[in-house]
């Protein structure tokens, strides 16, 4: 399973995230940390598209299989943690943390996912 | 931002380059790639005039009102815009049943504008009904009329995001340009978009006439709080179309506002992000306008036609169907308006055996019949065009030396009820 959005974000509005950080996603992501959607953002299924998307002002991104599988957990109540064990159970295997953490990393990065306290 | 036709409204929808190229529909370009399958290659086919399979119209544009308490000099609106009289608007009931057949077919980012959308007193309700089917509701707006009480309401039925315009950082421009006594207005609303926990988004249209404020009003921006600030220039349709000898500005000006915008990047970081974009008359190749019409973008004026592109009303030959009269999916698949400018056979030459065809789809009809005549040309923007002299010319003459100073020697035509009337006959 690998962890990447895929990319088609639109302009570089106030959604994508760019450079800017805020310190969320620069540190290893821990496991008992709470990843919930980012202020801003919608996230839904669409079926028209047959994908997640994630909307921000005036633009939106679609994501591939992983990546909205991923989001989908993260709800601000589950940890990380949590989040990779459901993973693994629903997918039937094992060695998923990596990926995972991968994509919040850059899920963090871009201001998608915010960690709750 | 919405765009190529890049203009940008009152209400700060740049339509073209803006819109159309970034913000937009560009945006949302997932799962639509440039068609070119030829006219007739249907796809399970209830209309022998459907051109391939259309992709979702991720980008609905809700033009609710032509009302604006406004009456800005570079609005897209069509200068024929009174003809619409305000008892001919959609009701509540036919937004209600555009939104719901728009997101059926997968419409996702939802721009409510106008005019100036908050003239409507059914916003809330639309909003409301917007944000229950899903879309992302996206709000555009001079801010008139935004009250704290309104804002509340608006907020709670679901709103996600305000675009606010501004037409400049000194309230004697600012309210000359709109034709209104609106600086304090806005800013003030800006502190409520704040307060109510929105994205700051200014939008500011770029023209001859404010360009060389552009310090002043990234410095406003920042001191308002803006997150990001697009910093439009105009483009050419509608009211702007009009007024374009006046708003057109010298290649100097324009250097010195990108000048000024890189240097002021540098200094706030990321802290609050700069669009600039490009008047599309000094470029060399056009913009990907709509992403190609009928490929992304729908737009409904205020009366209910239905159009690819927030100017295409001026586009002669197609008769553009109405909601009040056929569903949005018959619309969007089937109608011969819609089904025109899709994939590649409508084009001619250089565009025909252009390999960027599949890039820029030709660039604007809107822009190409405006200067040209007939919309089926290359857009004049594009080097290869034999008509790209037009574009040079107009730009030399704005750089000239004794370019005419705009104000006094040719008024401003402001967007109202009166000049509409007069410009349409």
């Amino acid at each position: 399973m690998s962890g990447g959005g895929s990319g088609e974000a639109g302009h570089s509005g106030p959604g994508d995230g760019g450079a800017a950080n805020d310190g969320a996603g620069g540190g290893a992501i821990r496991g008992d940390a709470r990843p919930g959607l980012g202020r801003g953002f919608r996230f839904q299924w669409e079926p028209a598209q047959k994908a997640h998307v994630l909307l921000y002002p005036e633009g939106m991104v679609k994501l591939n299989g992983s990546a909205g599988e991923i989001m989908k957990r993260c709800d601000g109540v589950r940890t990380v943690a949590e989040i990779v064990a459901d993973l693994e159970s629903t997918f039937a295997t094992t060695g998923l943390e990596k990926d995972v953490h991968g994509f919040l990393t850059m899920a963090l990065e871009k201001r998608w996912l915010e960690m709750r306290a | 931002m919405v765009g190529d036709a890049g203009v940008s409204a009152d209400g700060g929808i740049t339509v073209g380059a803006t819109v159309g190229a970034t913000a937009g529909p560009t945006a949302a370009t997932s799962g639509a790639p440039a068609d070119t399958s030829p006219p007739g290659d249907t796809v399970g086919a209830p209309s022998a005039a459907r051109v391939g399979n259309p992709g979702p119209p991720l980008w609905l544009l809700c033009e609710l009102t032509y009302t604006c308490p406004l009456h800005c000099v570079f609005c897209y609106n069509p200068t024929d815009f009174a003809k619409t009289e305000q008892q001919e608007e959609l009701s509540t009931d036919d937004w209600i049943r555009v939104l719901r057949q728009g997101r059926e077919l997968g419409a996702v980012q939802l721009g409510l504008s106008g005019g100036e959308p908050l003239t409507r007193d059914d916003l809330e309700t639309i909003v409301g009904e917007a944000h229950t089917l899903g879309y992302y509701t996206n709000l555009i707006t001079s801010g008139i009329g935004l009250t704290e009480e309104r804002i509340k309401a608006l907020k709670d039925a679901g709103l996600d995001h305000i675009q606010l315009s501004f037409q400049d950082s000194t309230r004697e421009v600012n309210d000359f340009l709109s034709s209104t006594r609106t600086f304090e207005l806005k800013s003030k609303v800006a502190a409520l978009i704040k307060k109510y926990e929105y994205p700051m988004v200014l939008n500011v249209v770029l023209h001859r006439l404010n360009i060389d404020h552009v310090q002043e009003i990234l410095e406003m921006a920042q001191s308002m709080g803006a997150e990001y600030v697009e910093l439009a220039n105009t483009q050419y349709y509608g009211w702007a179309w009009h007024n374009r000898e006046r708003l057109l500005p010298s290649r100097e000006q324009l250097r010195r506002a990108e000048e000024t915008t890189n240097r002021f990047r540098e200094r706030v970081g990321s802290r609050m992000r700069v669009l600039f974009v490009v008047p599309d008359y000094f470029e060399r190749r056009p913009k990907p306008c709509m992403n190609g019409l009928g490929s992304v973008f729908l737009t409904v004026t205020p009366d209910g036609t239905a159009l690819p592109c927030h100017a295409a009303k001026s586009l002669p030959r197609l008769t553009f169907p109405n909601v009040k009269d056929a569903s949005v999916e018959w619309i969007w698949r089937d109608s011969p308006a819609f089904n025109h400018y899709r994939g590649d056979s409508w084009m001619k030459e250089p565009c025909r055996s252009c390999p960027e065809k599949t890039k820029d789809f030709g660039g604007c009809r809107c822009q190409a019949y405006l200067l040209t005549g007939d919309p089926d040309n290359a857009d004049p923007v594009c080097d290869l065009s034999p008509h790209h002299h037009l574009v040079t010319e107009m730009v030399d003459k704005a750089s000239a030396p004794d370019a005419p100073s705009p104000v006094v020697e040719h008024p401003l035509i402001f967007r109202d009820r009166k000049n509409s009337r007069a410009l349409s006959g």
